[in-house]
């Protein structure tokens, strides 16, 4: 059994437009033996966009999760990508600017709390490859994807900007992975390139045609099924796949899975639980093999 | 012609900042541009905005519209051999921008990051209340454009009317926090 | 006689003054027992400052001195000779470092003065139980080892053997010449390098005085300056290099090819070889790992032989000189030199690990050195620049600073790669004066005699410079035109506008790094690296050929990155510090060694293994343990490990420490 203490941020919540991801996360915790206490009382990390308006309040924002999380002595860890990197970014910038500190220190203090920099936080693509391994994973695996072929898209956040996880312009933990459900990862060059991220709301056009590079990229090396990691590329190639094609005009009908989903299938989960309906372009032809 | 007798206002505020002491390092070597997935939109590339704070051209910097483009991928920051953090040099040149007042019209981003950050800090971001609010406030006629794609997420269940919220005792201590956050005045 | 101190403060400018306040310190000194006069004064080593001392000593018959100012490494020797020159021995004199101990690593003006004032009196203290000693002087060993077979190694050796010296010339590789013998043409001259290089490679080979060692390693060294022991391991190459003519004819014989470490792995060799065309010395080398009868006898076959015995049905015989013996084995050899010049050079950065440049992932990506052995005549396509399918590129990009300059590897410059990238160019507009070339710079460094113009010159050659660092490069295409070619992506900083190169080839200028093996011949030699891993020099500026271990100089790229001229300059001034000891004919030993008081000593024999420079003896008669003055450095292992207390180290005895401590704490 590992203990984590687990922070699902909004999207994953099972409020969020990310539920299937923090279901299935569940789901394969109890078939790998990890044991996820969410957070109680979590609030919002602030992500990518409140840096930018409120500097020292967003550090605030995620401090008060750590400072929480810091009560239970549990490594953290979140399925989120953005998530991800403002608690490591917060974490390490509280250790190098001694002036910031000192002013988080005293927000927190305004509502009774304190950090003292002992937790890390992890990403869920982290700990299940590295924490219960390869071997492990495959001897769960009750269905094997028969050589699936499958994208491995890690997107940028999980593997920059570097906090020792895997490598910022190959990694292989999630090719790894794939493999060791019995699924064939495909060629993916632009497999940590962005997907647009939030502009995808403010600014589409240009969200999309970088979207549109990647399902190119994904579907001309055969990929018949793309998994993702973060929450927000997943609702960019997925939702917004649709929206591609009607400006490129393109074909595209890749599914697009979370990786803990792929992971489910392979376990035999029922794909009620793993939230497979959730995703708008359907995964139907791929699950046909499985079923 | 102004005759110039020394300017290093906006590089200390830049410099400030949580990583934006990179700004004095920088050696203009355009690795960050070349990596960047939308320098071309930008109307300064990454290393001209450097550039021109440290000519002191801080209206012009935080008036563009360059650093809302910015992706927050980090491929800058990974392959820079200076090690500046550019993105976080970016998202502080973002926060000036705010501040000063100085932000370019013609992106939404903006308001966007503005709206997005009012959610998060009420302790959760619900998309769809921000998603119908942002649409509607910047673009009422074109919003319905987005119906269809709305309409698919909620047959698929994947935004809901009902949002998550903190405990009473949550969302005051968080309130409290963010207040305290506010008198200090910037994370400098 | 009653000791009396002359304690001096210095100011060193305002380095010690800036934070110590040396007048209290010097008046806290005043008031110390014994001592008869403090001053404290802006430059204790300058000649003003000196007279100060020797005044006083003549004067108020001063018999202890004690200066507080820099490091003893600094001015140690100077003070001493100042106190032997008024007539007092040099050991009565002590330092105390307030300079790099304490004002140079403290901030606090009050604090760093009291601590001042602590280092003083534990020197006081101390100076009061030295002893006059004497110095020995030994003979210096005319004999120089040179260690590195390339440019810088080959010039100090012609340098030493020129005048009349013996010199053993250490090289790792079954040749010497270096990387200098792999590149084409030399900026700015064109001078062609191996045409330069190759002359004197010979002279070596030829000199009555010049000992060459190829294919050997040095694994051991004891000894001080002027007397040092090598042991030297000569590695098997399986031919008699008595009996080798040379002739290449196994080579022809062999039937495994490889490939070739000399072409960076572009071109093939055999496992039987001569290392490359212009060998010194020009014998064969069988390459035991991928020889297929030495690889067999392992497993007890006797396979192949080609190369000994030949293929009788063609009519062709083996070598006839017979110079092929696959039972050598490796053989240990000792030598005794005097000095030691450290040559080993550089090796090439490995792109590989920059993943998005595409280096062992893309074809068409090469290295420098991989472009100089491509256009050299000699090399693996007889010096034309063709793509890996041998047809020739249309457009080539060479990309500045890869692994320097970045601190994601190398924050170095390493300085010469600007000048061979503008080589390269030269070289590529001469050989496909069709092809577009662009070369990608942050920086054009061109600080040389010739250099600038050389610059100017590859400008009118119509050469595309772009002001960027190449950030990526891949063979993604995005438009039409792009597709089958390698794309650079870019920022064209002048005009501030992201670009994308389509070209057929990319030279990757890659960093010169200091040696894997570094830090293994560190550890032989007793040297320090520097945090760049380049080996340590004795003073940046004025020092740069000498270390810290007396007798060992370095010279070339393995000190830090640098081009011909500098190196061959370094190598010379290297080689006239050696001649210069030699010339002196003895060298001076520091006093301050250990002797065992044979009354005490118990013959334990525990000292004897415990010492790392062997100075210790056993006497069979008398039964006790006897120090061998020349060689005992002083280092005090002895003294402590000594379950009688009868090695005593002199100039560091008990009474002398504890008085140090006590003075520290007071």
């Amino acid at each position: 059994m590992k203990y984590y203490t687990y922070f699902p941020g909004c999207s994953c919540s099972s409020e969020g437009g990310a539920r299937a991801y923090g279901g299935s996360m569940r789901a394969i915790a109890k078939v790998l033996g990890l044991e996820l206490k969410e957070l109680d009382d979590w609030s919002c990390c602030g992500s990518t966009p409140s840096g930018s308006v409120d500097e020292l309040g967003a550090f605030c924002l995620a401090a008060r999760d750590l400072a929480l999380a810091e009560k239970t002595g549990l490594d953290m860890v979140t399925p989120c990508s953005a998530c991800y990197v403002i608690f490591n970014r917060t974490n390490s910038y509280l250790k190098q600017y001694p002036r910031l500190k000192a002013k988080v220190d005293e927000a927190l203090a305004a509502g009774d709390l304190k950090y003292d920099g002992l937790i890390k936080v992890r990403h869920a693509l982290d700990i299940i490859t590295t924490d219960i391994g390869y071997d492990a994973i495959r001897a769960k695996v009750t269905k094997p994807l028969a050589g699936l072929k499958v994208a491995p898209y890690y997107g940028c956040q999980v593997v920059r900007p570097g906090f020792g996880f895997d490598h910022p312009e190959n990694p292989q933990s999630l090719d790894k992975l794939i493999a060791s459900l019995g699924g064939e990862p495909t060629r993916f060059p632009l497999k940590t390139h962005c997907c647009g991220g939030s502009l995808i709301i403010s600014e589409e056009a240009l969200a999309l045609d970088l979207t549109r590079k990647l399902l190119e990229s994904a579907t001309s090396n055969g990929a018949e099924c793309l998994v993702t990691v973060c929450p927000l590329c997943q609702t960019n190639l997925d939702a917004y796949q649709n929206r591609v094609n009607q400006k490129f005009k393109t074909s595209y009908k890749l599914p697009v899975l979370f990786f803990t989903q792929l992971m489910g299938i392979a376990f035999g989960i029922g794909e009620k639980e793993l939230g497979i309906k959730n995703s708008i372009v359907s995964a139907e032809k791929v699950l046909l093999k499985y079923r | 012609m102004v005759t110039e007798t020394g300017n290093k206002g906006f590089i200390d505020e830049v410099g400030a900042l949580p990583g934006g002491e990179g700004i004095k390092i920088c050696i203009q070597c355009g690795t960050c541009t070349a990596s960047c997935p939308n320098a071309d939109r930008m109307e300064h590339t990454p290393s001209e905005l450097i550039a021109m704070a440290r000519a002191g051209m801080k209206q012009e910097v935080l008036s563009s519209n360059a650093m809302w483009y910015c992706l927050s991928c980090y491929m800058c920051t990974v392959r820079c051999p200076r090690g500046v953090k550019f993105t976080d040099l970016m998202h502080a040149l973002e926060y000036l921008s705010i501040r000063e007042g100085l932000v370019h019209a013609k992106t939404l981003t903006p308001t966007m990051y503005r709206l997005f950050n009012h959610y998060c800090s009420m302790g959760n971001l619900s998309e769809l209340w921000f998603m119908l609010r942002f649409y509607l406030q910047t673009n009422p006629l074109r919003s319905w454009r987005m119906i269809p794609v709305a309409f698919n997420m909620l047959r698929r269940h994947r935004i809901s009317i009902k949002s998550r919220k903190l405990t009473r005792a949550g969302s005051r201590q968080l309130k409290a926090i963010l207040d305290k956050a506010e008198s200090p005045g910037g994370a400098e | 006689m009653e000791p009396k101190i002359g304690v001096y403060i210095c100011h060193c400018g305002s380095n010690i003054a800036g934070v110590v306040d040396c007048t209290k310190v010097a008046e806290y000194a005043r008031s110390l027992t014994s001592v008869a006069v403090a001053r404290d004064y802006k430059y204790m080593c300058s000649d003003p400052g000196q007279n100060l001392i020797k005044e006083d000593i003549k004067s108020l018959g001063l018999n202890r001195v004690v200066v507080a100012s820099c490091s003893p490494r600094m001015h140690e020797p100077t003070f001493r000779r100042v106190c032997q020159e008024a007539g007092l021995n040099q050991y009565l004199f002590e330092m105390a470092n307030v300079r790099e101990q304490c004002s140079w690593v403290h901030t606090d003006k009050a604090q760093a003065t009291e601590k001042a004032k602590a280092l003083v009196n534990a020197a006081v203290r101390r100076v009061y139980y030295q002893e006059p000693l004497e110095t020995k002087e030994v003979e210096v060993n005319p004999a120089t080892l040179v260690i590195g077979g390339g440019v810088a190694g080959i010039q100090a050796a012609l340098e030493i053997a020129g005048a009349g010296h013996k010199v053993y010339l250490l090289e790792k590789d079954a040749s010497i010449g270096g990387h200098m013998a792999q590149f084409d043409k030399t900026f700015p001259t064109l001078d062609c390098a191996a045409c330069i290089l190759t002359p004197k490679m010979t002279s070596v080979g030829q000199n009555k005085h010049i000992e060459l060692m190829a294919y050997s390693e040095l694994v051991e060294l004891s000894g001080y300056i002027g007397n040092f022991k090598a042991k030297i391991k000569k590695k098997a190459r399986y031919i008699d290099t008595v009996r080798c003519t040379g002739c290449g004819r196994c080579s022809e014989l062999c039937p495994t090819s490889v490939p070739n470490e000399f072409d960076c792995g572009l071109g093939k060799r055999k496992a039987i070889y001569i290392p490359s065309p212009y060998a010194v010395p020009n014998k064969a080398i069988i390459d035991a790992k991928n020889c297929r009868h030495l690889k067999g006898l392992a497993e007890g076959k006797d396979a192949c032989r080609l190369c000994e015995k030949g293929i009788e049905k063609k009519g062709q015989p083996g070598c006839e000189a017979g110079a092929i013996d696959f039972s050598q084995k490796d053989e240990i050899t000792e030598i005794e030199i005097g000095n030691i010049i450290v040559a080993t050079g550089f090796q090439q950065f490995d792109p590989t690990t920059i993943y998005q440049l595409g280096y062992g992932r893309l074809d068409n990506v090469i290295t420098g050195l991989e472009f100089e052995r491509l256009t050299n005549a000699s090399g693996p396509t007889s010096g034309k620049v063709t793509l890996k399918d041998g047809s020739e590129p249309k457009n080539i990009a060479i990309l500045h600073c890869i692994g320097s300059r970045d601190t994601n590897y190398h924050k170095y410059c390493s300085r010469v790669c600007c000048m061979y990238s503008l080589k390269f160019a030269h070289l590529l507009r001469e050989k496909l004066p069709e092809a577009a070339v662009y070369q990608l710079y942050i920086d054009m460094r061109c600080a040389g005699s010739g250099y600038e113009e050389f610059y100017e010159r590859l400008q009118e050659e119509g050469v595309n410079f772009i002001r960027g660092k190449g950030g990526e490069v891949t063979d993604i295409a995005e438009k039409p035109e792009e597709k089958g070619k390698l794309v650079v992506l870019v920022e064209d900083t002048l005009v501030r506008r992201k670009r994308r190169l389509a070209v057929d080839m990319v030279v990757l200028s890659c960093a010169l790094e200091p040696r894997a093996d570094t830090e293994q011949l560190a550890r032989i030699l007793t040297l320090s690296r520097k945090a760049d891993g380049f080996l340590l020099e004795k003073h940046p500026k004025l020092d740069p050929v000498a270390t810290t271990t007396d007798g060992v100089y370095i010279a070339g790229c393995c000190q830090s990155p640098k081009d011909i001229p500098d190196t061959v300059a370094q190598a010379s001034a290297a080689a006239a510090r050696v001649l210069a000891l030699i010339s002196k004919g003895k060298v001076e030993i520091e006093g301050a060694i250990a002797y065992i008081d044979e009354e005490h000593c118990a013959g334990c024999k525990i000292c004897i293994d415990l010492c790392p420079y062997k100075a210790i003896s056993y006497d069979e008669a008398k039964k006790v343990s006897r120090v061998n003055e020349a060689l005992c450095k002083g280092c005090g292992t002895c003294v402590a490990a000594c379950p009688s207390g009868a090695i005593k180290g002199r100039h560091f005895t008990s009474e002398e420490i504890m008085a140090e401590i006590e003075g520290a704490l007071a």
